[in-house]
């Protein structure tokens, strides 16, 4: 299946990037061919709503599970609306984050964070 | 690196004040000052050093070509934020437009196209290996999360390695730039004033910083500017299991200081050895073993 | 109906420099007088004021509404949205109501006209009165991006045609909703602290007016002895100082228990008379020397 992390550079051992709607780059991993691509991030130039641009490229991709260590309620909901399930990343490498996915050690992201307009629940 | 953010809710609080103040206690090399619409820190803590300036963009405004303009008014029909006109000839409004781009796309001519402004300003101070991010909206500007992200990553970029602690003086309010400020960060101490606008204030920041799960301190400042207020804000902490990490008087020492371009902590005065105080609380807590919180 | 009243609005650079203090405490000595809370993030006039009879109204924006059996999935919505407030889901658009700006564009640009619009709450305005003046309160609902539209019916609704004085008490800084609060007054009141921190953002403020081409003028407040870099800021730039309102415990004691000063104290009461005084005869002044509009 594929799954995206976000990532501040373009290489398997720099760290995964904090910010999921605002990551430079997207890394989209195949766990069965072990193949990997980085994309550019087209939601970072956004004013706002970067978050829900961001998860739009990732449903998009076919991706069945992203990895991040933070995402906002917006993003949350087009990602479980589209039916990506969102894993909480671990600190350590983007590979170290492949691994421990793979060896089914990740859980899933609980808590999400209000929109960059405040919003409320 | 752990983050600490000063926020109020309410203007006018001391936040600046504060956080000049805890940046000389600490000793800290990082610091950043979120308040974009109206930074200070700088007048602190930069005197006389140059920054490395760059534009910051915000959204596209539009332009019309008076050439290709065929004066049909569909623009200006269709602007919702009443920011095309005609007196002479039909031109935008640089200040109301909002860069919805509704105005390109019915224009029949191609007269209009969407440009890109300049909204703000960064500014990275980064000589003696500190790194202070710090940056000016544009007048007019929409207040902006996204510029806020961008001081605090330049903070982050900027920081070597062995830099422990991060100081971030935040902005009022509770919207958009706030929210931005919060995020990524390990804890915030709110800065309340013994007032009754300033314990409203404070009672809508808390919950907005609540749903981001960080720690949480309080201390109040100018406290004895009204002690019944005070004791209202120490009992509401305890109350629901906020730290309080002290109280500052009101001190006209303080005012002098900040007029010399010096920092609380750089002066002998009452206002400074409270600010120690709170300053020694609110690092325990910060450094005190936490939540498992991702940096 | 021409609007023969005399707009002031009182802003400053930053928070907790006394606009309300201000704009409060002259609306209360002025007679029969109009205040309007343009700090709608914020507002914290009527905490002064405590208004009765208060009349309310709910502001409104249009925000997209998708008919999917109409949508044919082009995702023309999506892609023209330069606010993200656009999501393409299971193949139909999404929309994210607290991102979206109503611009109305996707309704404009949809080929299969599946895009209408309802009405979204986003604040409300009320009306009130205490004693002399009527109190004019806006409030954005936390969460919501812009208090334009709230500010725009504020003053809209303030319009009269009787010669009361309008004082507007405006939201800190010098962004849009600033400009948006001052578009339209005929005079403005800058209020600056004496301190470094004080003439930077005072800067910033009479720039803004400078821009907009206000007649202006500073009150200085929470003067105290010793120097005061905002009032020599004023003498270079040659802005007239319409008053001083020195640092007193007694005011900031009031002030913090959100009473009005003018209202508890003769000695304050003369003091912001004064300055009533002080201000209108400016006023008076700029509008007939340099008539505008």
């Amino acid at each position: 299946m594929k799954i995206a992390i976000p990532v501040d550079e373009q290489d398997l051992e720099s760290g995964v990037c904090p910010s999921f709607g605002r990551a430079p780059y997207f890394l989209f991993y195949d766990t069965v061919t072990k193949e990997s691509y980085f994309l550019d991030n087209s939601a970072v130039a956004s004013q706002g709503g970067a978050g829900i641009r961001a998860a739009q490229v990732i449903a998009d991709h076919g991706v069945k599970a992203l990895l991040t260590p933070r995402c906002g309620e917006n993003a949350e909901e087009v990602l479980s609306k589209t039916e990506v399930l969102i894993y909480k990343s671990i600190p350590g490498t983007v590979q170290q984050n492949i691994d421990a996915f793979a060896a089914e050690q990740l859980i899933l992201l609980s808590d999400f964070h209000p929109g960059f307009h405040g919003h409320e629940k | 690196m752990k983050q600490l953010l000063i926020l109020s809710g309410k203007g006018g609080t001391g936040k600046t004040t504060i956080a000049s103040a805890f940046i000389r206690f600490s000793g800290a090399k990082a610091y950043a000052d979120c308040d974009v619409d109206a930074p200070n820190l700088h007048l602190i803590m930069a005197q006389g050093s140059e920054p490395k300036r760059t534009d910051y963009y915000g959204m596209p405004k539009a332009e019309i070509d008076a050439d290709k303009c065929v004066s049909c008014g569909l623009c200006k029909a269709n602007c919702r934020f009443n920011a095309i006109s005609n007196e002479e000839r039909y031109t935008v409004d640089f200040f109301a437009c909002e860069g919805c781009g509704v105005c390109e796309a019915v224009c029949p001519a191609g007269a209009v196209s969407m440009k890109p402004a300049a909204a703000g300003e960064l500014m990275l101070y980064s000589d003696n290996n500190k790194a202070f991010s710090t940056a000016q909206l544009k007048m007019g500007s929409g207040t902006s999360g996204k510029l806020v992200t961008e001081v605090k990553k330049q903070m982050k970029v900027a920081a070597t390695p062995d830099i422990e602690l991060a100081v971030i003086d935040g902005s009022p309010g509770i919207g958009c730039p706030v929210i931005a400020s919060l995020s990524g960060i390990n804890m915030v101490l709110i800065v309340a004033e013994p007032s009754i606008s300033g314990i409203s204030d404070m009672e809508r920041i808390i919950k907005t910083a609540e749903t981001f799960r960080t720690k949480i301190g309080v201390c109040i400042n100018k406290y004895d500017t009204n002690s019944a207020n005070t004791e209202k804000i120490e009992k509401f902490c305890l109350t629901k299991g906020l730290p309080f990490t002290g109280k500052i008087p009101f001190d006209p020492e303080a005012v002098k200081a900040i007029n010399s371009g010096l920092t609380i902590a750089d002066v002998d005065c009452p206002s400074g050895s409270a600010a120690k105080e709170v300053f020694r609380s609110t690092m325990k807590l910060l450094f005190k073993e936490s939540d498992g919180h991702s940096a | 109906m021409k609007n023969k009243s005399l707009k002031i609005a009182v802003l400053s650079g930053k928070g907790g420099t006394g606009k309300t203090l201000v704009s409060v405490n002259l609306a209360s000595v002025a007679g029969q007088s109009v205040y309007i809370d343009c700090d709608v993030e914020e507002p914290n006039g009527h905490l002064f004021f405590k208004p009765t009879d208060i009349y309310q109204q709910d502001i409104t924006v249009k925000i997209p509404v998708v008919d999917e059996n109409l949508c044919n999935g082009c995702h023309k919505c999506v892609d023209f949205c330069k606010f993200n407030a656009l999501a393409f889901i299971k193949n139909k658009p999404y929309v994210f109501e607290e991102v979206c700006h109503s611009c109305g564009g996707c309704l404009l640009l949809c080929p299969e006209k599946a895009i209408s619009e309802k009405e979204k709450t986003i604040g409300k305005v009320q009306k009130g009165v205490s004693s002399n003046v009527t109190v004019n309160t806006g409030i954005l609902n936390t969460g919501e991006a812009s208090g334009i539209p709230i500010i725009k019916k504020l003053l809209n609704e303030s319009a009269s045609d009787k010669e009361l004085p309008v004082f507007i008490d405006c939201p800190p800084g010098s962004a849009c909703i600033v400009m948006e609060s001052i578009k339209d007054a005929d005079y403005c009141i800058l209020v600056a602290e004496p301190t470094m921190f004080g003439v930077h953002n005072l800067n910033m403020v009479y720039d803004l007016v400078r821009l907009f081409d206000k007649p202006h003028g500073v009150v200085l407040n929470k003067c105290l002895n010793g120097e005061n870099p905002a009032e020599e800021f004023c003498m270079e730039k040659n802005i007239p100082v319409l008053g001083q309102i020195p640092f007193d415990n007694a005011l900031g004691s009031l002030n913090s228990d959100s009473k009005i000063a003018a209202r508890e104290s003769e000695r304050f009461r003369a003091l912001f008379y004064s300055l009533l005084e002080t201000v209108m005869k400016e006023v008076r002044h700029e509008t007939t020397a340099n008539p505008q509009r």
